[in-house]
C-alpha cells in the first residue's frame, strides 16, 4: 500500500479493499515513525486527519466518491487552512492559524481527499534545498546528508519516502521540479492561471503557481484534476472548461518533435545528469520521436531576472507582516518604527531578509528603470524564446536541475551558487508555460536525476502523456529509497 | 506689487458603490470597528483583490461628464509603504496608467463686474484603496485600528493648476461636489469623508508665467475650511517672500481650531513608494461598449443644463448655476415651471409685462431665494421641502394673475411652509386678495389724501419723500393687498391734478 499509486489506491478504495482510515492511519504511522529523520512536515494533526478519513469512507458509503476521495495527501505549508496552522516555514506565522482554506485546500476537501499535514519548505517558499525553514531544514530520503532541494522540499521528501502518496506545492522558480528531481518523484508546474493563488501564501505573484507533486504523471493528472479550476478569488485565474488531465495517457509517440535547447546541454551540467537525460532522449527516439535542436537565448538571463523580479514582488507581498495584526510581534519596542524593526528581524531567516532587501533596492526610485523594468523587457524575451521553440517542436526536453542533491549546508553561504541551481526551471515560470519533472535514472552517488518536459500553455494533458509512456517502459520513479531508517 | 495665488485641487472621492473596490466586504459608515473588514481588507496571508466593475464603471462616469479621455488600458500599482492602518504594507492606486486623463470642469464666478465662467482643466482622474483609521483616543498609551474603511473605493481627481486665488478654489470644488453627486458616484458627504480637497497653493508676483514653489495642504473637509487654508496660506507665503525668503515645498495641514497651516513633512523626508504594476490585479481593459453604454446612460450633464436653462428660460449665467447646483434642484424648477405655465395657462418664457424677467425667472427667484433660505435655515435637503412644486406652482400662478402681490405672496408661502393648506386656500382664509379694483383703489387714495394735507403740500412742493409716504398709507389702509402698481398711478395721477 505505501508503495501504490493514488491511481491504485483509488482503485483500491473502490474495491472496499481498504479503507480511508486504513489508509491513514498507516501514512500517519509512516510519518510519525520517519519524520524525526526526515523532518518532512511541520505540522501533523492525527485526530483531524482521521476525521476527515472517517467522512471519505462515509461519503464512499452513500456512493458519493470519486477518484480522490480518501486518499491522504500532504499540503505544502504555504497553502492556508482553516484550523491548522499555517507558518510558511516562518518564525513570522509560527502561531498562524488561518481563519479560512485556501482554493487548492477547498478543491481537495470538495474532492473528499484527506489532509495528512503540512508540510516543511523553505521560509516564504525561498530557497532551492529546504533549509532556510524556522522549522529546520528537510532531509533527503535517499542519503540523510543532502537536501531534497527546495522549496517544496517537505512535500518531495514526504512523498519519495511513502509518508504520503501524493503532495501538493508551489513553484515560483522551480519549487516543485527541483525537489521532485532530487527526491526521485514526478512534479508539475502547470500553466499560470490553472491553479488559483486564493490562500497561497504569495511570495512572488507573478509567478506563483501551486501542482502537485506524486510518483507518477498518472497520479499528477488526478491532482491536477481536483486542484486546476477557475476562482473568481484570483484575478489571474483563467476561465477555461474544465479538464481532464489523464485524458491523453496513451499519445503516440511517432513523430513527435522533441526539442532540445541547446542552453540545457552544456558544460557546468553534472556528466550523470546530462547522461541520463540523453538516455531517456534516446529512448523517445526509439519509440520514433524526433528530436531537433532549439535556442532559448536568454535562459542564461533567466536568472538575473529572475532575481529580479521575484524579490521586488516579495518584498511587497511580504510588507503585511508588521506585527499589527497577526503573526509573530516583538515582545518590546520604543514606538511604531522600533515595532516594525524589531518584528521583522526577529519574525524573518536571512534568506527573506536578503530578498526583501534586494526587492526594495530594485523598485527604488532611480534603480526601477534598470533592475525592474529592463528585467520586465527581458521576461518578454524569454517568453518570445519559447514561442519560437514550440513553432519548431511539440516539448522541450532536458535536465531539471544542473546537479543532483548537493549536499546540506554546502550552499547556504553562497547564495549565488544556491541560486544558479535554478538555471533551467526558471525560464518556465517567467513565461508562465508549464513544466514537470520525471525521474529518468540516478548518479554514481545513487541519488536521482530528474527529466524536465517543457510544453506550450495549456499542454499539461499532453506532457502527462508523453511522460505516463515512458514510465510504463521504466520504472526510475518505482524506485524507492531504502536506507536507514527507511 | 500685487500678489497672484494659483491653486491646484486633488480630490478623494469616495464612490458609493456598496462594496469595497478589491473586497465583497460592505463600505456603509458607522459600523462597529473592523466589522466590515473581510479577510482581503485585513490583509491576511494568502488573499488577494477583485476589482469592483461598478467602481470602474463610476470612475468612467465622471471620466464621461468632464469630456475626458478614457484610457483603453489602465493599471493598478502598488504604492508601498508601512502604516498600521495600510493592512497590506502597500496601497493599490494606479499610478502612470490612470482610467481617466484629461477633461474639463467649468465654474461660474459672480464678483462687482458680474459673472464669468472658467474652465478648469482635469490632469486625471484615477482608482484607488482608502485606507482603515488609526484611533489614539480611546486607548491608554496605545492606538486602536480600525479597518472599516480600508479598501473604500476612491476616485482621486487632479485639477491643473488653473485656480486663482480661494474663491476660485471653492467654486472649483463646489462644482465637483455637485457633479459627482449628479452622475450619482459620491454620496458627497464632507463630514462623513465622502469628498476630501487637498490644495496645492502657491503664489506668484502678478504678470509673472513661472508658477511658485507650492505648498500643498491636507484635510480640508469643508468649503469654508479650503477657503480660509488657501487664504491663510497664500499670506503666510506673501509674508515670507515679501521678507525676502523662498517658500519651501512641503505638506501641510490644516488647524481648523486655530485657522492656520503648519507643516507635516517637507520633500526631503518624502517616502520612495517604489511604484509597480500590483502582480494581482490584470490592467483594466476597457471595452467600447462598455464606454458606450455608461455614455449613454448618464444624464444631461450640469453644464449642458445650465446653459439650456440660460437660453430656454432667459436665466442669467449664476441663477442657472444654482439651478443647477444639485440635480433634485434643477428637477424642482423644472417642473414648477411646467406646472406655473399650465395653470397660468401661459409659456415659461412669458409675463415680461412682471418686467424684464418672465414666469421661469420668476420660478428662479423664488426657488433661489425664499425657498434655498427657508431650506438652509432648517436645514433641509429640496427633496424634503415641505413646499412641493405644486404648491410653488399655485402661488406662482397667483402672483402671475395679480392675485397676490410680493408682500402677500410672501406671507401665503409662509402659511404652505407651515402646512397651513392649499394655496387658494389660504388667500381665502387670510383675505389676502389684491385689490385691483379701480374704483376701491381710488376710494382708498381719496380717504387719504384728505388725511395727510401735510404730505400732499409738501409732494407739491418738490419733496418726492412726502410720494412714498402717501403710497405706504395707501397701502396700510389696504391692509398690503392694494396692487401697488396701481397705487402709484392712481396717486401720481391726483397729486399732478
Amino acid at each position: 500500500m505505501l508503495n501504490a499509486s493514488v491511481a491504485e489506491l483509488s482503485s483500491a478504495l473502490a474495491a472496499k479493499r481498504v479503507s480511508s482510515v486504513e489508509l491513514t492511519r498507516l501514512f500517519l504511522a509512516r510519518t510519525g515513525a520517519l519524520n524525526g529523520a526526515l523532518n518532512a512536515f511541520i505540522t501533523v494533526d492525527p485526530e483531524r486527519s482521521l476525521a476527515q478519513a472517517r467522512a471519505a469512507d462515509e461519503r464512499r458509503a452513500r456512493g458519493e466518491a470519486g477518484a480522490l476521495t480518501g486518499i491522504p495527501i500532504a499540503h505544502k505549508d504555504i497553502f492556508c487552512t482553516r484550523g491548522l496552522r499555517t507558518t510558511c516555514g516562518s518564525k513570522m506565522l509560527a502561531d498562524f492559524v488561518s481563519p479560512y482554506d485556501a482554493h487548492v485546500i477547498e478543491r481537495f476537501a470538495a474532492a473528499g481527499a484527506v489532509c495528512l499535514g503540512k508540510t516543511n519548505m523553505d521560509e516564504f517558499a525561498m530557497g532551492s534545498s529546504s533549509e532556510t525553514s524556522f522549522f529546520g531544514p528537510v532531509r533527503n530520503p535517499w542519503d540523510l546528508r543532502r537536501v531534497p532541494g527546495g522549496s517544496s522540499g517537505g512535500s518531495a521528501a514526504a512523498v519519495a519516502a511513502r509518508m504520503a502518496p501524493a503532495a501538493t506545492g508551489t513553484d515560483t522558480g522551480g519549487s516543485i521540479r527541483q525537489p521532485a528531481a532530487f527526491t526521485g518523484i514526478s512534479g508539475l508546474k502547470p500553466t499560470y492561471g490553472l491553479v488559483s493563488r486564493y490562500g497561497m501564501v504569495a511570495f512572488a505573484s507573478s509567478l506563483d503557481q501551486g501542482g502537485p507533486l506524486a510518483k507518477s504523471a498518472h497520479d499528477l493528472g488526478l491532482l491536477m484534476n481536483a486542484m486546476a479550476g477557475f476562482d473568481p478569488r484570483d484575478s489571474t485565474s483563467l476561465e477555461r472548461p474544465a479538464e481532464d488531465y489523464t485524458r491523453d495517457l496513451n499519445p503516440s509517440l511517432a513523430g513527435l518533435r522533441i526539442g532540445l535547447p541547446r542552453e540545457y546541454f552544456s558544460e557546468g551540467v553534472e556528466r550523470a545528469v546530462l547522461a541520463r537525460v540523453r538516455e531517456a532522449v534516446a529512448w523517445f527516439e526509439s519509440q520514433g520521436a524526433q528530436t531537433v535542436e532549439v535556442d532559448l537565448p536568454y535562459t542564461r538571463l533567466s536568472i538575473p531576472v529572475y532575481y529580479v523580479l521575484a524579490p521586488a514582488e516579495a518584498s511587497s507581498n511580504l510588507s503585511r507582516f508588521d506585527g499589527v495584526r497577526y503573526g509573530h510581534r516583538a515582545k518590546e519596542y520604543d514606538d511604531l518604527f522600533d515595532l516594525y524593526c524589531r518584528t521583522r528581524a526577529e519574525g524573518f531567516g536571512a534568506e527573506v531578509k536578503r530578498r526583501i532587501l534586494i526587492g526594495t533596492y530594485v523598485l527604488s526610485h532611480g534603480y526601477y528603470d534598470a533592475y525592474y523594468l529592463q528585467a520586465q523587457r527581458l521576461r518578454r524575451l524569454i517568453a518570445a524564446n519559447f514561442a519560437a521553440a514550440f513553432a519548431r517542436c511539440d516539448l522541450l526536453m532536458g535536465p531539471t536541475a544542473p546537479s543532483t542533491a548537493f549536499a546540506l549546508g554546502a550552499r547556504v553561504r553562497d547564495p549565488v551558487q544556491m541560486y544558479l541551481s535554478d538555471i533551467f526551471t526558471l525560464a518556465a515560470p517567467l513565461a508562465g508555460v508549464p513544466a514537470l519533472s520525471v525521474p529518468c535514472g540516478f548518479d554514481s552517488g545513487g541519488l536521482p536525476v530528474g527529466l524536465q518536459i517543457v510544453g506550450d500553455y495549456f499542454a499539461e494533458a499532453r506532457m502527462l502523456g508523453v511522460a505516463h509512456r515512458y514510465q510504463q517502459a521504466t520504472d526510475w520513479h518505482l524506485r524507492v529509497p531504502g536506507g536507514a531508517p527507511l | 506689487m500685487s500678489w497672484e495665488t494659483v491653486v491646484g485641487i486633488e480630490t478623494h472621492v469616495q464612490l458609493a458603490t456598496r462594496s469595497k473596490i478589491f473586497s465583497g466586504a460592505s463600505t456603509a459608515f458607522g459600523a462597529a470597528p473592523n466589522v466590515q473588514a473581510s479577510a482581503v481588507d485585513v490583509a491576511l496571508p494568502g488573499v488577494l483583490p477583485v476589482l469592483n466593475r461598478t467602481a470602474v464603471e463610476f470612475a468612467l462616469r465622471l471620466g464621461l461628464a468632464v469630456g475626458a479621455a478614457i484610457n483603453r488600458r489602465s493599471v493598478f500599482a502598488r504604492k508601498n509603504y508601512f502604516y498600521p492602518d495600510l493592512p497590506k504594507g502597500y496601497q493599490i492606486s494606479q499610478y502612470e496608467a490612470p482610467i481617466v486623463q484629461g477633461g474639463v470642469l467649468r465654474i461660474v464666478l459672480r464678483d462687482a463686474r458680474g459673472e464669468t465662467e472658467k474652465a478648469i482643466r482635469i490632469t486625471r482622474a484615477h482608482l484607488e484603496e482608502d485606507a482603515g483609521k488609526s484611533l489614539h483616543e480611546d486607548f491608554h498609551g496605545m492606538s486602536g485600528i480600525d479597518l472599516n474603511r480600508a479598501g473604500t473605493p476612491l476616485l482621486e481627481i487632479v485639477s491643473e493648476p488653473d485656480l486663482r486665488g480661494a474663491q476660485e478654489a471653492v467654486a472649483y470644488a463646489r462644482a465637483l461636489h455637485s457633479l459627482v453627486r449628479w452622475i450619482g458616484i459620491c454620496d458627497g458627504n464632507m463630514q462623513e469623508g465622502s469628498f476630501r480637497c487637498d490644495a496645492n497653493v502657491s503664489v506668484r508676483r502678478a504678470g509673472d508665467e513661472r508658477l511658485g514653489t507650492r505648498c500643498e495642504i491636507k484635510n480640508l473637509n469643508s468649503f469654508r475650511f479650503l477657503e480660509r487654508a488657501i487664504e491663510y496660506e497664500a499670506k503666510r507665503q506673501i509674508a515670507i517672500l515679501e521678507d525676502g525668503g523662498q517658500v519651501v515645498q512641503e505638506t501641510r495641514l490644516y488647524d481648523a481650531e486655530r485657522g492656520e497651516t503648519r507643516p507635516m513633512r517637507t520633500k526631503e523626508d518624502a517616502h520612495d513608494y517604489r511604484y509597480f504594476p500590483d502582480p494581482d490585479l490584470l490592467p483594466l481593459v476597457l471595452r467600447e461598449e462598455d464606454i458606450e453604454r455608461t455614455r449613454a446612460a448618464l444624464p444631461e450633464l450640469p453644464d449642458a443644463m445650465r446653459e439650456r436653462f440660460a437660453r430656454e428660460y432667459g436665466l442669467s449665467a449664476y441663477d442657472a448655476a444654482l439651478l443647477t447646483g444639485d440635480r433634485e434642484t434643477a428637477a424642482f424648477f423644472e417642473r414648477t415651471v411646467q406646472l406655473t405655465s399650465a395653470v397660468a395657462g401661459a409659456p415659461a418664457a412669458a409675463g415680461a409685462e412682471l418686467g424684464s424677467a418672465g414666469l421661469a425667472k420668476l420660478a428662479a427667484n423664488w426657488l433661489n431665494g425664499e425657498l434655498a433660505a427657508r431650506l438652509n435655515a432648517a436645514e433641509l435637503g429640496i427633496a424634503a421641502s415641505p413646499v412641493a412644486p405644486e404648491a410653488l406652482s399655485q402661488l406662482l400662478a397667483r402672483i402671475l394673475d395679480r392675485t397676490l402681490n410680493s408682500k402677500t405672496a410672501k406671507d401665503v408661502f409662509a402659511a404652505l411652509w407651515s402646512g397651513e393648506g392649499a394655496v387658494d386656500e389660504i388667500i381665502e382664509r387670510r383675505g389676502l386678495k389684491q385689490i385691483s379694483d379701480a374704483a376701491a383703489i381710488e376710494r382708498l387714495v381719496e380717504e387719504v389724501l384728505a388725511a395727510n394735507p401735510r404730505q400732499v403740500a409738501d409732494y407739491r412742493a418738490g419733496r418726492d419723500k412726502a410720494f412714498h409716504s402717501l403710497v405706504g398709507q395707501v397701502m396700510k389702509a389696504s391692509r398690503g393687498k392694494a396692487n401697488p402698481a396701481q397705487v402709484n398711478e392712481i396717486l401720481r395721477r391726483r397729486l399732478s391734478g
